[in-house]
């Protein structure tokens, strides 16, 4: 209860001094709202222009969805895939890291080209960054199943698929979460840089603009936005995880033999 | 309580293994003999690294033996998988099924309905002291009563040979004792034929009709000693003391000779 009380509170507390720290420098230095508006104004114009906000938001929250969505099957089925033979696991990984190599930044112009300047491209670029942890970490957690406990599935006679259901996927589910909780926090990454290479509506088209315009509030409201959105999509992760395995989150108690 | 009766169940012939590693060949079993009649519990002791994991594997069909071969009924045999029940020391419970999924891990691999067998372990919880910890999840529980879900999972497979590898090694004398009491009131209730694998002297007399002393590395079976005492045993009865004198001392030559 402690530990929950100060996982909350400290860096709220933090954030808050960081913030104070911020506007008393921007009062103090007369630094123009131009090149650096202090925080209470940024605040203030998130308020203003909530409705613009919301409804940008809700189209970059999108893509971010529907990206890490394709991302996760795809991934995840890849990840079987390599884990079921040799062969293909040869074959896919060098190409999957050397892949990562490549700058999405490089591609994204690519894409608009290929996908169009609707969500189809953000969506494209979202799962390329968030497709690579998950199927890094799904392979990794296929193979982590204990050969001890094989062995016992094979003395009881289980079919692959048995073994596959009841050991390996179970066993695989704490990495498949770790390569989501990655993926998610780079996800607004892939939408963001969409909407800046060509795009009607978004966060990051909205940055773009309003920097375009001298509005540096609204460009520091739309960064808020992204983190806020970043942020609540890790949580509710973190809520999915606890739910699905919760044989990890039940601490030991300590029971005495009777 | 000596079961032995007529043909028996399980014959092992002159069961040989050797691995090799590049160029060394190491012989890990010679010419293994045993017998098992229906029900009896026999227990096999020897120095530790005599292969007698080995010949359990061979038995559960993890590895093939170089020679020998295995009768069941009289038929010969691949292996006993199918027919038999196998525990380890290492309980292998998975950390994301709760007591009552866990013991019911076999039935399910078997085919069976899940209700259905979940109702079958329900029933056998308070023999096996697991009443009140059937929704708890292995590491919850301590290390006896991890290793009963284990001598659970393993019973209700059905099966009429149980392999048991060191099943209490890891637990401390208390619980070992414990154990050692569950399992033979298991034993009289289910009434399989028991393969005990164990380097106590003291566990083999107190839980099996017949012991089997296992030489040291290339394991072969130096001789075995018939115990018809009444259960449940105290292991400072006089005539067991004897006894266990008699195994110490065919185990203490192997020690031994082990020895380089």
């Amino acid at each position: 209860m402690k530990a929950r009380v100060y996982n909350t509170g400290l860096p709220i507390g933090l954030l808050v001094i960081l913030g104070l720290g911020w506007e008393a420098s921007v009062r103090l230095f007369e630094i123009p709202p131009y090149v650096l508006p202090g925080p209470l104004q940024i605040l203030k114009v998130m308020w203003q222009r909530m409705d613009l906000l919301a409804a940008h938001g809700l189209v970059t929250l999108t893509e971010i969805g529907l990206g890490f969505w394709v991302a996760l099957v795809v991934g995840f089925t890849l990840a079987v895939l390599i884990h079921s033979s040799q062969i293909l696991e040869w074959a896919f990984m060098p190409l999957i890291i050397s892949s990562q190599t490549i700058p999405v930044f490089a591609i994204a112009p690519l894409l608009i080209l290929w996908f169009g300047y609707g969500i189809g491209s953000k969506v494209v670029m979202t799962a390329i960054i968030v497709f690579f942890p998950i199927v890094i970490n799904t392979v990794e957690g296929l193979k982590a199943a204990d050969p001890d406990t094989l062995a016992l599935l094979k003395i009881l006679e289980a079919t692959p698929g048995q073994v596959f259901f009841k050991v390996r996927i179970p066993q695989s589910l704490p990495f498949v979460f770790s390569g989501i909780k990655i993926g998610v926090a780079v996800s607004v990454i892939g939408a963001v840089i969409g909407e800046w290479v060509g795009a009607r509506e978004g966060l990051g088209y909205l940055m773009i603009h309003a920097n375009a315009q001298l509005q540096v509030e609204l460009v520091f409201a739309s960064i808020a936005w992204l983190s806020i959105l970043g942020t609540g999509l890790y949580g509710i992760v973190v809520v999915l995880e606890r739910l699905l395995i919760p044989w990890r989150h039940r601490a030991a108690s300590l029971i005495s033999e009777s | 309580m000596n079961k032995r009766t007529g043909d028996p169940l399980l014959q092992i012939n002159d069961l040989s293994r050797a691995f090799s590693n590049g160029k060394d060949k190491l012989q890990v079993l010679q010419r293994v003999s045993l017998d098992a009649c229906e029900g009896e519990f026999i227990a096999i002791i020897g120095p530790s690294g005599c292969g007698k994991s080995t010949f359990f594997n061979i038995l559960a069909g993890l590895i093939s033996p170089d020679e020998g071969n295995i009768m069941l009924n009289g038929q010969k045999v691949p292996h006993l998988r199918g027919r038999m029940a196998y525990m380890q020391q290492k309980d292998l419970l998975l950390p994301w099924r709760n007591t009552l999924d866990n013991a019911i891990l076999g039935m399910e691999i078997q085919g069976r309905h899940k209700r259905w067998a979940r109702e079958q372990a329900r029933e056998l919880l308070k023999i096996f002291g697991l009443e009140g910890f059937e929704d708890h999840y292995p590491q919850e529980l301590s290390g006896g009563m991890r290793q009963r879900v284990a001598l659970m999972r393993t019973i209700l497979c059905k099966k009429d040979i149980l392999l048991l590898d060191e099943p209490f090694g890891a637990l401390d004398a208390m619980t070992r004792g414990i154990m050692q009491r569950w399992l033979l009131k298991v034993w009289g209730q289910f009434g399989p034929s028991v393969l005990l694998v164990t380097h106590d002297v003291e566990e083999a007399l107190i839980l099996a009709d017949r012991i089997y002393v296992m030489t040291s590395r290339p394991g072969s079976i130096k001789g075995s000693l018939s115990v018809s005492f009444e259960r449940p045993r105290r292991i400072t009865q006089a005539d067991m003391v004897d006894c266990k004198k008699y195994l110490l001392e065919l185990l203490e030559e192997e020690i031994t000779v082990g020895q380089p």
